[in-house]
């Protein structure tokens, strides 16, 4: 049923959305945890500027990252300074790119997470000589963990679903760029509807079951 | 010894206390909301920071201009209002949170002690969840106790249950007072638990230390300026002396005196200790005998002071060396022509067996 | 209520005797020279052209499902032809508006030479061109590689844009040294404005005829066959060539 193309379509974007989910839970929580307890002015502007891929439309940041990762661009210069080359019509490109674009759908449900447990169970750690990151390991993440689930999800999803960026930076090079969205595009452009109806139902499903299994998972908030 | 002096002002809020502490024994920090009492103790775990603030415990500096040691490389136990147990972990897991995290050199209390003088033993291997109120804040102490701290801290650990739930916890907190040599500062704002637990009296408003002192003498002062109304009145200690089988009835004596009580069970020699209200004494030239009342003691007038109410007047009386305070309106205190070094009987309607 | 009612139909009947506005899907290749024919369109012949842009691909698959357009100016020969065998046209109608040149061009000044000899040189990262699949200037690109014989050795440089407009992107930006656009696209007053370029004789690809057509929609609508006529005009003819498209 799968043809060979679209195998390797579905395969890339699963290799890409994992990847990402990980680097930005990693990227994600210390920025989260700022977020959460920062009484700074920065606060606000830092905010903005994470949520931006909400609102912006996916044109607009793949046309910054393009031209910002193009060897006439600052990220371009440094990473041909680094010896990397350039980074757009690269399988690295497109995860650095996507990093930017799912960040707010990771960093706002850990950072929440971390808001609504507040302030008291950190405390109470600390007088029982647990010291800020055995703090961090023991209490905040365990208790955040609902957060935690929701941002891989939303992560992982949102990168599935990723589109526009992709389009812009990606130079559609099978099995280095081409994920599932781009090539829906393409069979939609060609007219080839049946291989359209596949990939599209496939990601229906995908989609659908994430969701369902994250609402299954996470039904309420617990708190206390 | 506790030896603290913080100073912090906000718009609205200002502490600034310069504290010696018995190193022993229960300190209650005593005040209404907004005292400052909770400021206070969280700048002594180092939950506030206090730029500034000096504090040293039993020896050791906790802070000065220097030093400003993190909450968690302090040996204290905190308590809180409301327990906060970590909801992920079970009550054995709560326990052995803080308990894992000391050198077991450095462990005094075992967590079997701990579990004991709690009563938390059957909940040992629930979750946080299925506790009731009262048991949560057992194990918050019990959590607190087990890492065998050096002082224990309670920020009104009592305030957010019921009166059964306080009832529940009472005793358990009278057996640490009584069992572990670990001092202990207590934040309240509710006299009772007072007059039940502590042994010294730290009375604050806002943000100031008003009066402090053992707490039977600070509670006598007329000059409390913190006006306690209904719950006025004095703690004596004392030990029962005798019982009264046929009445039900046991005597509790303290130095130059004793009082009749209700015989709530409690064996001769127990030590014990009596609240007495203002509003429970009465005072009379002769003592009356033909009145119910069963605890009729000679007393001399030391100091009179007006009530917050202008038709009432407070009267200190020393029983025999014992402080007593009597609230009674200033009518009556004029007709009897009341002064200072007048003799005196004091006529006390209730007596309350606090502890 | 019956004045109500007897006004509401008098102004449907204005609106449908008053049918001199004409809505047409122009293939985003053409969004220049279009904007300048729909606005001398309208100043002549007093009708109203409202214009979208976009894919050929994309226009296909909504004029499928029922769009609102009466003409449509398709980026290839292939789309108007297959509507009318579909049926959904108005018979006849169709005729090739403009002939698209293909250039390969660089942002970079004396990186392509006159004769497209950089090709075989081979010294750049990545070519960009439109996806041949669904793009006729991509497909023609791969036909002239193809004659050349450099097809097999520059495939692995390939970066596809999904339209003519996307693949001039990455060239403009330098994430692409070079690659296949539409003339019309590099055209600043009659010549190539900026860069360098290899304009592709027209004999090493099939033309790259872009036709129009009236839809079925736009039967019967005069501001529709005035259009299609007002493309065929000498005037219009001067305004597509300035761009770059041949006839």
């Amino acid at each position: 049923m799968l043809s060979d193309a679209n195998l390797a379509a579905i395969l890339l974007t699963l290799k890409l959305a994992t990847l990402v989910t990980v680097i930005l839970l990693l990227v994600g929580t210390p920025i989260a945890w700022w977020l959460a307890r920062t009484r700074s002015w920065w606060k606000g502007p830092i905010s903005a500027v994470v949520a931006l891929p909400i609102v912006l439309p996916p044109s607009v940041l793949g046309f910054y990252l393009l031209v910002a990762m193009g060897p006439n661009g600052p990220v371009g210069r440094l990473t041909q300074a680094l010896g990397l080359g350039t980074l757009p019509f690269t399988f690295a490109g497109l995860v650095v790119a996507s990093v930017f674009y799912s960040l707010p759908f990771v960093v706002q449900p850990i950072q929440n997470a971390f808001e609504a447990m507040g302030e008291r169970p950190l405390e109470v750690a600390a007088t029982l000589r647990a010291g800020p990151l055995d703090r961090f390991f023991t209490v905040a993440v365990p208790l955040s963990s609902p957060g935690f689930l929701t941002a891989g999800v939303l992560g992982f999803a949102h990168t599935v679903g990723e589109f526009g960026v992709v389009l812009m930076i990606g130079g559609n090079i099978p099995g280095v760029t081409r994920v599932v969205s781009v090539q829906i595009y393409d069979y939609v452009e060609a007219f080839e509807y049946a291989d359209a109806h596949i990939l599209s139902g496939i990601m229906l499903a995908f989609s659908f079951t994430v969701l369902l299994a994250m609402y299954l998972l996470n039904p309420t908030r617990t708190h206390k | 010894m506790i030896r603290a002096r913080f100073e912090l002002a906000f718009p609205g809020f200002a502490l600034d206390v310069d504290l010696d502490l018995p190193g022993r024994g229960v300190v209650a920090l005593f005040g209404h909301s907004g005292s400052g009492k909770t400021t206070l103790l969280r700048a002594i775990a180092g939950l506030e920071k206090v730029p500034g603030g000096f504090l040293e415990v039993n020896g050791a500096v906790w802070q000065d201009a220097t030093t400003f040691l993190p909450v968690h490389k302090r040996p204290l136990g905190f308590v809180f209002q409301e327990a906060s147990l970590f909801p992920h972990l079970s009550v054995r897991a709560n326990l052995a949170y803080g308990m894992r995290r000391v050198p077991a050199a450095r462990r005094k209390v075992s967590l079997a002690h701990a579990v004991e003088l709690l009563g938390i033993g059957p909940l040992l291997d629930r979750m946080p969840g299925h506790l009731s109120g009262g048991e949560r804040q057992r194990v918050a102490i019990a959590r607190a106790l087990a890492v065998s701290p050096a002082i224990l801290l309670m920020d009104e650990p009592l305030a957010a249950l019921d009166l059964a739930r306080k009832q529940e916890i009472l005793p358990y907190l009278e057996r640490l007072h009584e069992e572990l040599e670990i001092p202990l500062v207590y934040v309240s704002h509710a006299p009772d638990e007072v007059a039940r637990l502590a042994d010294t009296l730290v009375a604050m408003e806002r943000g100031r230390v008003v009066a402090q002192g053992p707490l039977s003498e600070t509670l006598a002062r007329l000059d409390l300026p913190i006006r306690l109304g209904e719950d006025a009145g004095v703690v004596l200690e004392g030990e029962i002396a005798e019982l009264d089988a046929d009445w039900h009835l046991a005597r509790v004596a303290f130095p130059g005196g004793g009082l009749w009580v209700r015989d709530s069970g409690l064996a001769v020699g127990r030590h014990v200790r009596v609240r007495v209200l203002a509003r429970d004494i009465s005072i009379a030239l002769t003592p009356l005998a033909d009145n119910s009342i069963l605890n009729v003691i000679p007393a001399t007038v030391e100091q009179l002071a007006d009530e917050t109410h202008p038709a009432l007047a407070l009267v200190k009386l020393d029983a025999g060396g014992a402080p007593l305070v009597a609230r009674i309106t200033r009518r009556s205190a004029a007709k009897l022509q009341l002064q200072p070094g007048m003799k005196v009987w004091a006529q006390i309607k209730a007596v309350a067996v606090v502890g | 209520m019956k004045h109500l009612l007897a006004f509401f139909f008098f102004s449907l009947a204005a609106n449908l005797a008053q049918a001199d506005e004409v809505q047409v899907a122009v293939a985003a290749n053409f969004t220049a020279p279009m904007k300048a024919i729909a606005a001398d369109f309208e100043k002549d012949t007093g009708h109203k052209a409202r214009l979208a842009f976009g894919s050929t691909g994309k226009f296909y698959a909504q004029i499928r499902n029922g769009a609102p357009f009466q003409v449509f100016l398709a980026a290839d020969d292939t789309t108007p032809a297959r509507l009318e065998k579909e049926g959904m046209t108005v018979p006849g109608s169709r005729f090739t508006y403009a002939v698209g040149t293909l250039v390969l061009w660089s942002a970079k000044p004396g990186f392509v030479d006159a004769r497209g000899e950089v090709l075989k040189k081979g010294d750049f990262a990545h070519l960009a061109l439109a996806n041949p699949k669904v793009a006729p200037y991509g497909a023609a690109a791969v036909e002239v590689m193809e004659k050349l014989g450099v097809l097999e050795s520059l495939e692995p440089r390939f970066v596809l844009g999904e339209n003519i407009a996307q693949t001039q992107q990455f060239v403009v930006t330098g994430n692409a040294e070079l690659g296949f656009v539409a003339l019309s696209q590099v055209m600043k007053n009659g010549k190539v404005g900026e860069g360098s370029a290899w304009v592709v004789p027209a004999k090493l690809h099939t033309p790259i005829r872009q036709d129009a057509v009236i839809l079925a929609s736009g039967r019967g609508n005069a501001a529709a066959e005035a259009l299609m006529e007002y493309l065929k005009s000498a005037k219009a003819a001067a305004i597509i060539k300035s761009y770059g498209y041949g006839l």
